[in-house]
This record gives C-alpha cells, sequence and structure tokens, in this order.
C-alpha cells in the first residue's frame, strides 16, 4: 500500500517528442485513479513512468516513502496490466500467474499455491493448465489482473484495461474490476480514452491533454463543473453545448435568449449539459425540432434555437419534429467560459 | 479439342520428366546399396547386406560420420547462440543504420562465399594454428552461415511483442530471465527453424572442411564422400551407395524430429 507522489515530471522521447510535460500529480493510498484523454495526450506515458518503463527526463517520481525515479521497474514494487495483456503464450495460466514468484525464486509449491489462490479470488477456477490462447477475452484479462495481484506490489497501473474486450463483457469486467479494487485496497491507476468508464469507475480523474492535466476531481466534479472548455467537450456521452453568448449588465445573452450571469461583461461561451435542460412551458429557451435522435430510455432532441441546442428528454416525453418545444437549465448548471475556455 | 488434349499430353510429359529427375537418384540411394553389383544406373537388385559389412569395414567411413557429427554440432551450436543473441539485440536496440547493416550484412555473406574468400580464410587459420582443429573449421563453417541467420531469426525477435519483456521486467526480471523465460520460448520456432537450417547447410558442406582438415581421420563425411575409390582409383560403388545412405539419415531424422515438435514453418524472413 502506498501513495503515489509525481512532482515536476517530464517524458521526453529521443525523437524529441515532450508526452508528459511538467506534470504534477498525488495519488492517495488505496485510491482508484483514472488517467483520461484522447489518444496521444501522454497518459500511457505518464503510466510508463510510474512503472519505470520510461525514464523520466526530469521531476520525480515517489511511491510510497520511496523515491523510484531512477529504480528500474522491478525495483519499484508495482504491477502492470499491459493493454494486450502481455500473457506468456508458452506458460499454462498457473505459470502465468505465478511468474512474480519464479522471478523472485519462490519454491515450485509456493507458486502452484499462490496461482491456486488468486483463480479462485478471479474465477478462474478450473483453467489452470490452459494456456493463454484458450481462453476468451475476459479470462486473459482476469488471468493478466491475478498475475499483477500476485507480484504482492504496492501500487497497481492498468494499460486501457477495458479496451480489448467487447461491449458487454466490458460493463461486467468494469464491475468486476472495481470490486476487487475495493476488496484489495491496492493503489490503482488506470489508463484510459473512455470517458464513460473514468466517470464509472475512479474514485478521481485527471484529465489530460497534450502531456499536461487539464482537470483533476471527482467524476461529479469533472463532470458538472468541466474546468475549460476541452474538459467540457471530452465528458459526456452527448456533447455539452457550447453556446457563443454575452455578458451585459449582469446578465448573459445567448441564443435568443437571457439569464441573469454574474461577471465582467465581455464574450463567453455558455456551457450547458443536454442532460441538464428540461421542457418547461414558460423555458427560456425555445426553438424548433430538427433531429431526433434515440438513446434508449432517453432522446436526445436537437433544437434550432438560431444554434443548434442538444437536449436529452425521458421517452414519454419525445417530441416530434417541426415541434416548438421550451426548455430551462437546471438551476446553478449553465457554466461560463471566458475567452480563454476557462471557466469564469 | 486436340488442341488441348495435346496440351495435357505435353504436360504431363515435361512433369514426367521433371518428376524422374527427382526420382532417380531417390531409387539409386534405395536400391544400390543392397545390391550384389551396384552399378550407377537403377535397376531390380540382387538382395545382399555384403555392401553394408564392406562400408562398415571401411578404415574411415563410420569415423567420418562421427566426425560429421562433432562438426555441424559445434557450428550449428555456435550459429544458434551467436545469431540467437545478436538477433534479439539487434531487434531490440535502436542503433543508427541497423537495417542498412543487416542487409549489407547478408548482401556480403552471399556475394563473398566460401570459394571466394578460400584463400584469405585459409591464410587466416593457419596463421590461428586451427588447420586440422574440427572446432576451427565449425568456426569458420559457423561464421559464415551467421549473417542469414541472424537475419532470419531478426524477423522472429521482431515478432515477439515487447509488452512481454516489459511485462517481465515490472514483475522484477532481469535481463538474463526476461530472455531465458521470455524471448527465446517465444521465438523457439524460429531458434528451430535456424537449427535445422544450420545443420543441414554444415552437414552438406564441403569446401570449408577439405580445405581446412588436411587428416583424414578427421575429415567428415562430405569430404570423405570424394576419397571413396577402389584399388583401381575408380569409384568404390560397394561402398558409396551404403555411405551415401548412412549420410542421408541425420539430416532426415532431424527434419522429423522438429517437423513433429514445431511443424515445419519456414516462414523466417517474411513476415506473415
Amino acid at each position: 500500500m502506498a501513495a503515489i507522489d509525481i512532482a515536476g515530471v517530464s517524458t521526453v522521447y529521443p525523437n524529441g517528442v515532450r508526452a508528459v510535460d511538467d506534470l504534477d500529480l498525488a495519488v492517495a493510498d488505496g485510491e482508484l485513479f483514472a488517467l483520461l484523454g484522447p489518444s496521444g495526450c501522454g497518459k500511457t506515458t505518464l503510466l510508463r513512468t510510474i512503472a519505470g518503463l520510461e525514464q523520466a527526463s526530469a521531476g520525480t517520481v515517489g511511491i510510497g516513502a520511496l523515491d523510484v525515479t531512477r529504480l528500474p521497474p522491478g525495483d519499484r514494487r508495482v504491477a502492470m496490466v499491459f493493454q494486450d495483456y502481455a500473457l506468456f503464450p508458452h506458460m499454462t495460466v498457473a505459470e502465468n500467474i505465478a511468474y512474480p514468484l519464479r522471478v523472485r525464486r519462490a519454491s515450485k509449491a509456493a507458486q502452484r499455491d499462490a496461482a491456486e489462490r488468486m483463480s479462485g479470488d478471479l474465477s478462474l477456477t478450473g483453467l489452470l493448465d490452459r494456456r493463454p490462447g484458450q481462453l476468451s477475452g475476459g479470462q486473459q484479462q482476469r488471468t493478466a489482473l491475478a498475475r499483477a495481484v500476485a507480484a504482492d506490489a504496492d501500487v497497481l497501473l492498468l494499460d486501457e484495461p477495458l479496451s480489448n474486450l467487447d461491449a458487454r463483457l466490458r460493463l461486467e469486467a468494469r464491475t468486476f474490476l472495481k470490486r476487487l479494487q475495493r476488496e484489495l485496497a491496492l493503489t490503482t491507476v488506470f489508463v484510459t480514452h473512455d470517458q464513460a468508464e473514468a466517470l464509472a469507475l475512479a474514485d478521481r480523474i485527471a484529465v489530460m491533454d497534450a502531456g499536461r492535466i487539464r482537470q483533476l476531481g471527482t467524476p461529479r466534479e469533472v463532470f458538472q463543473r468541466p474546468a475549460d472548455m476541452f474538459v467540457a467537450n471530452f465528458i459526456g456521452s452527448t456533447p455539452m453545448n457550447l453556446l457563443p453568448g454575452t455578458v451585459v449588465d449582469g446578465q448573459v445573452e445567448f441564443a435568443g435568449t437571457r439569464l441573469p450571469a454574474s461577471g465582467v461583461p465581455g464574450e463567453v461561451t455558455v456551457g450547458i449539459r443536454p442532460e441538464y435542460l428540461r421542457i418547461a412551458p414558460d423555458g427560456v429557451l425555445s426553438g424548433r425540432v430538427s433531429i431526433v435522435e434515440n438513446l434508449g430510455v432517453t432522446s436526445l432532441v436537437t433544437l434550432d434555437c438560431g444554434v443548434p441546442v442538444g437536449v436529452v428528454v425521458p421517452e414519454h416525453e419525445e417530441p416530434a419534429v417541426g415541434d416548438e418545444l421550451r426548455v430551462s437549465p437546471a438551476p446553478g448548471r449553465v457554466l461560463l467560459y471566458g475567452e480563454d475556455g476557462r471557466l469564469r | 479439342m486436340t488442341g488441348f488434349v495435346l496440351r495435357r499430353i505435353g504436360f504431363y510429359v515435361v512433369i514426367t520428366v521433371v518428376l524422374a529427375f527427382f526420382a532417380v537418384p531417390m531409387l539409386w540411394l534405395a536400391s544400390a546399396p543392397f545390391d550384389a553389383r551396384p552399378g550407377l544406373g537403377i535397376r531390380w537388385p540382387d538382395w545382399t547386406l555384403s555392401n553394408v559389412r564392406t562400408t562398415f569395414e571401411h578404415p574411415f567411413a563410420l569415423t567420418s560420420l562421427v566426425n560429421s557429427l562433432i562438426l555441424c554440432a559445434a557450428a550449428t551450436v555456435v550459429t544458434t547462440v551467436l545469431a540467437a543473441l545478436a538477433a534479439y539485440s539487434l531487434s531490440r536496440v535502436r542503433i543508427p543504420g541497423r537495417d542498412v547493416l543487416l542487409y549489407l550484412l547478408l548482401l556480403l555473406s552471399s556475394v563473398v562465399t566460401g570459394t571466394a574468400a578460400m584463400v584469405p580464410i585459409f591464410v587466416l587459420m593457419l596463421q590461428l594454428g586451427l588447420i586440422n582443429s574440427q572446432l576451427g573449421t565449425a568456426l569458420v563453417i559457423g561464421g559464415g552461415m551467421l549473417p542469414a541467420a541472424i537475419f532470419i531469426l531478426k524477423d522472429f525477435m521482431d515478432s515477439v511483442p515487447r509488452s512481454y519483456e516489459e511485462s517481465a521486467r515490472v514483475f522484477g526480471a532481469r535481463p538474463r530471465q526476461v530472455l531465458g523465460h521470455v524471448v527465446l520460448p517465444v521465438a523457439r520456432p524460429g531458434i528451430a527453424t535456424i537449427v535445422v537450417w544450420a545443420f543441414v547447410n554444415a552437414w552438406g558442406n564441403f569446401l570449408l572442411p577439405f580445405l581446412l582438415l588436411r587428416d583424414v581421420g578427421k575429415q567428415p563425411a562430405a569430404v570423405l564422400l570424394r576419397t571413396l575409390n577402389d584399388e583401381g582409383g575408380s569409384a568404390n560403388l560397394h561402398v558409396i551407395p551404403v555411405f551415401s545412405l548412412l549420410y542421408s539419415i541425420p539430416v532426415v531424422l532431424l527434419y522429423l524430429m522438429v517437423s513433429k515438435r514445431y511443424g515445419f514453418r519456414f516462414h523466417g524472413g517474411i513476415k506473415s
């Protein structure tokens, strides 16, 4: 068990690409932490820097009380699950799970013991003598997890743990992963490009872009109050409405309407999540329905209010295309972004 | 219609001739060793085992086969071990001009064959005092095979995912453990390919042992075969057929063994 402390870390590749740029981050002991961002944002490099597979060009990485910046991966007490799981194809499941013990020259009996214990915990019983090639995707993922847990490390690192599973299995694996992490209370950092996965799993999320952290917070904070327009765009399964507006006289004008707003006058972008808009007879925004997309229990309705505005409506309120509709934002859910893209 | 028939007939005639070209030596190898009056043609033999006895009584026949085994085993070990290590390094370490180096090595080694380098190799070995040394000869044969072996094995090593090694390293494996536990076992089919290829090449190598091993008691089968004459100086057909048969057995055995274990896949050098 250990906290992770990253201070001023930069990781520069030999070709000059600055994948991680002067980054500070503290992950608490026992936390389930997500590094979220689009591909190429440096999240995997940061994970590999924590693991020691990439060398930090500047700054320090601490795990527990130990400064591990210059230590090789094997001495950092970290365990890692790779995106392709990296199960050794020539070893059985049992040999794979017990591999961390084999490296430390534990006895054969201890190795078998560990494999059996892990297989019980991760529902792999009866598969111990198979080869990885004979397992399903979910079983492979659990084998990789079992091997990482068997390493008895202080920190567990997961690189896109769910991305190689098909959609239905992914939900199951997500629940499984969260339960496992709670039971082990193991400090866990995982990398994902899927915002839904990060929101569902993590205790805290760092949203990354271009080697820096754009926002750090709980899933709720990141979802409700994105710190800038990049995060606002990235988080949420339906894209946030970002409407051009102007602040004048304690009011903000946008999409043909006005709402009370504090702050200095000037150009702003008004951010409202489609989920936080609801149909109301006295709604402040009005427009004609141009598109209706069925999302299952809800529908995403696009209103033409001069600019397109997305609204998520429950299935029993679904309007027809061409209807006039009035909607209102939920109180406290209208966000104003300044010209620099930051939350005002 | 007749055009079609004629084409078919022509096709089969060509196939038969080609087939005969390969089949006749095989048939000779099957019949001549057991023929009381062996010749250079094929015919139904007058069955006898006296040729086998004559061959076994030949002063150098069996020794030369043992020499062959020693020589080829040594050359194969040298080639495989060095090629595996070199291919792994070349596959993993980024050095400028790596691919150029590899292609140059391969090109030079196929242009500058044993024949072209005969004199310098002889002088080199003479000055090293390695003339008449089986180990020295094995080193030269192994050295000649190395570039191609490295080239083939590097492709196999490239196909071992890096994440396997990184995974092992995170669990604390030292470089030697990474190599022994993960890389070599995963690249095993490639290594088996190289073992067979190197052994067969060394087994059939005539020129280098002929050049470097002057003592007939140290010469391998491929060299001895040339000197199997009778008193009159013509080819000794009572010894050569049996000897040839014995000479071909180890290669066939090796092939069968590896083929059974790995299923023979000569896909080295080609990315699948």
